[in-house]
C-alpha cells in the first residue's frame, strides 16, 4: 500500500460499522435462511454494483485472505475488476482469478463450477432478498408469512407455471427452502447452480445493500429447491457443449459474435474454462 | 488495576477482523474450536471472551455481566473498551459469565417470530473446551459433531424454540467455540 492508501482503515469501513455488520452476520448464520436487517452504508459505488456483497466482504476479510470476485461467472468484467481493485487498495489483500486459490469469493449471479471447500466463504450480491416480494409487496405481510412459515403463495405461483407451461419456468433466483424452515431467494444465480447450494462445504453469505438484509447458509445445510412430487426440480442449461473447451457439464453463456445472427455458447465460468483449455481440453469440431 | 485502560487490541482493525473470522467459523460449524488473541482483560474474564467483547460489543449493544464477572475491574475494562451500557439480563444484547451465573435463560430476549434475530448472545466461560461430550447435529455439521457443554437440557430446550432462542459463544482461555440456536443438542 502507498502512504495515501494507508489512510483507510483496514477494509474501508469504520470499526463501528464492521461490528454492526458482524453481529448481523452471526445472527444470520444462527438462523439459516432468515433475512437479518442491517444498517447498510453508502459505499463508493452505486447500488446494483454489489454494495451488500462489498460490505459483507469488508466485514469478513483478514489480511491473510485471497479474494476472488466474479460477475456472471467472469473474473474480467467491469464489476469484478473494480471490486477486486477496491479491496486490493483498501485492505491490501491478495487477489486471484483462481477458484482453488481463493479464500473468499464474492459473486454476482454464479457459483463457480470448481467444487468449493471447507476453507472458503462465498459472498453473494443480492438485489431483491425477499423471495415473496413480487407476490406480496408489503414488508409487514411477508415478514408475517416467514414467521408463520406460510409459503402457500409461493407454491401457488409455481403451480400456475406448471398449469400454464407444463413446467416451472423460473430460470434464475429459483426459490429454495433452507433446513426445512425458511424459504430463501438464492440471489439471481441460474437454477443450474441451485444444487450446489445443498450441503455445500463452504459457508455462504448473502448481502443486499439497498434492501439492507443479510442472510446465510452455514456449511452442510440442507437446501431444497421448491417443487412438486409429480414435477420435480430440474437444473437446466443450454443443451450443448462449450464452444471453447467442450465442457458438457458447465453453465453456458450465449454470445453474439457477428452482425449476421451468429452466436456461440461458452462457459460462463471463465476460470473453469481457461483451466480446462490449459489442460488440453478443446471443443470437438462442429 | 481497576482503571481498565490497558489490555485492548493493539491493532484494532486487524485483530478484530481475525477474532471475528474465528467466531464466524465457530458459529457456522458447531463443535469447531478456534483460537483468538490480542485481548488481556482483567480476571476472571478469559482472553477469548475479552477478544469477543472487543470485536462485537459497543455502545449499541447493552451488556450483562453475570456473577463473578460483575466485578469492578471487569466493569471498568468493559466500559472503557466497549462503551456498552451495563444492564440486567432482560435488556442485554450480550451477556458474559460462567454457566451457573448466567441462568435462568428465560430472562434473556429470545427474539420475536417476526424478528428472531433480536435475541441475546451469551458468552459462556468454561473451564475446559473439548470436541467431546454432547452430540450436535443440524446446519453447519456434516454428520455429527461433539462439544463439551456445561449441560444438555437447557441447550436442547433452546434449540427446540427455533427460530427463536439464544446463541452461545463458549470460551476457555484463548479458545472459543459456538452453539447457534439451530444446533440440535443430545447427550453424547
Amino acid at each position: 500500500m502507498t502512504p495515501d492508501d494507508a489512510d483507510y482503515t483496514f477494509a474501508y469501513l469504520d470499526e463501528a460499522t464492521k461490528r454492526m455488520i458482524r453481529r448481523a452476520v452471526l445472527k444470520a448464520v444462527a438462523i439459516p435462511g432468515y433475512q437479518t436487517p442491517f444498517a447498510s452504508r453508502e459505499m463508493p459505488m452505486p447500488y446494483g454494483w454489489g454494495t451488500g456483497g462489498v460490505q459483507l466482504t469488508a466485514a469478513c476479510l483478514t489480511p491473510d485472505d485471497v479474494l476472488k470476485v466474479i460477475d456472471q461467472g467472469a473474473d474480467d468484467t467491469t464489476n469484478a475488476v473494480s471490486i477486486r481493485a477496491f479491496f486490493a487498495k483498501v485492505a491490501g489483500v491478495a487477489t486471484t482469478e483462481s477458484t482453488r486459490e481463493a479464500t473468499i469469493i464474492q459473486t454476482r449471479h454464479r457459483i463457480p463450477e470448481t467444487p468449493l471447500t471447507e476453507d472458503q466463504i462465498m459472498v453473494f450480491q443480492v438485489p431483491i432478498p425477499e423471495p415473496l416480494r413480487f407476490l406480496e409487496p408489503r414488508e409487514t405481510e411477508t415478514r408475517r408469512m416467514h414467521a408463520l412459515a406460510d409459503y402457500g403463495l409461493m407454491q401457488v405461483r409455481l403451480y400456475e407455471d406448471v398449469a400454464r407451461h407444463g413446467a416451472v419456468t423460473l430460470a434464475y433466483a429459483y426459490p429454495v427452502r433452507v433446513a426445512g424452515r425458511y424459504v430463501m431467494d438464492p440471489s439471481p444465480i441460474p437454477r443450474f447452480d441451485n444444487p450446489k447450494l445443498d450441503r455445500s462445504p463452504a459457508l455462504m453469505l448473502f448481502g443486499a445493500g439497498r434492501e439492507q438484509r443479510i442472510y446465510a447458509l452455514p456449511p452442510w445445510t440442507r437446501v431444497e429447491s421448491l417443487d412438486f412430487e409429480d414435477h420435480p426440480f430440474e437444473a437446466s442449461k443450454p443443451d450443448r457443449p462449450c464452444a471453447l473447451c467442450g465442457a458438457e457439464d458447465s453453465y453456458l453463456d450465449e454470445v453474439i459474435v457477428d452482425d449476421a445472427g451468429g452466436r456461440m455458447f461458452v462457459c460462463s465460468d471463465t476460470d473453469h474454462c481457461a483451466n480446462r483449455r490449459a489442460a488440453g481440453a478443446q471443443a470437438s469440431a462442429p | 488495576m481497576t482503571h481498565g485502560l490497558t489490555g485492548g487490541f493493539a491493532a484494532p482493525a486487524v485483530e478484530a477482523a481475525a477474532t471475528f473470522r474465528a467466531v464466524l467459523q465457530a458459529m457456522a460449524r458447531p463443535g469447531r474450536i478456534e483460537r483468538v488473541r490480542g485481548a488481556a482483560p482483567p480476571p476472571p474474564c478469559s482472553p477469548a471472551a475479552g477478544a469477543v467483547l472487543l470485536t462485537l460489543v459497543d455502545a449499541d449493544t447493552p451488556l450483562h455481566l453475570a456473577g463473578r464477572h460483575d466485578g469492578e475491574a471487569l466493569r471498568a475494562w468493559a466500559r472503557f473498551h466497549t462503551g456498552a451500557p451495563l444492564v440486567g439480563p432482560g435488556e442485554a444484547a450480550f451477556a458474559l459469565g460462567e454457566w451457573a451465573a448466567l441462568g435462568p435463560l428465560d430472562a434473556y430476549r429470545q427474539g420475536t417470530p417476526e424478528h428472531p434475530d433480536r435475541s441475546a448472545t451469551l458468552i459462556v466461560e468454561t473451564a475446559r473446551l473439548a470436541p467431546a461430550g454432547a452430540r450436535l447435529t443440524g446446519p453447519g455439521v456434516r454428520d455429527v459433531a461433539a462439544l463439551s457443554l456445561p449441560e444438555i437440557a437447557a441447550f436442547a430446550r433452546n434449540a427446540a424454540r427455533f427460530p427463536l432462542g439464544l446463541d452461545f459463544i463458549l470460551t476457555a482461555g484463548d479458545r472459543l467455540a459456538a452453539l447457534p440456536r439451530s444446533a440440535r443438542v443430545e447427550a453424547g
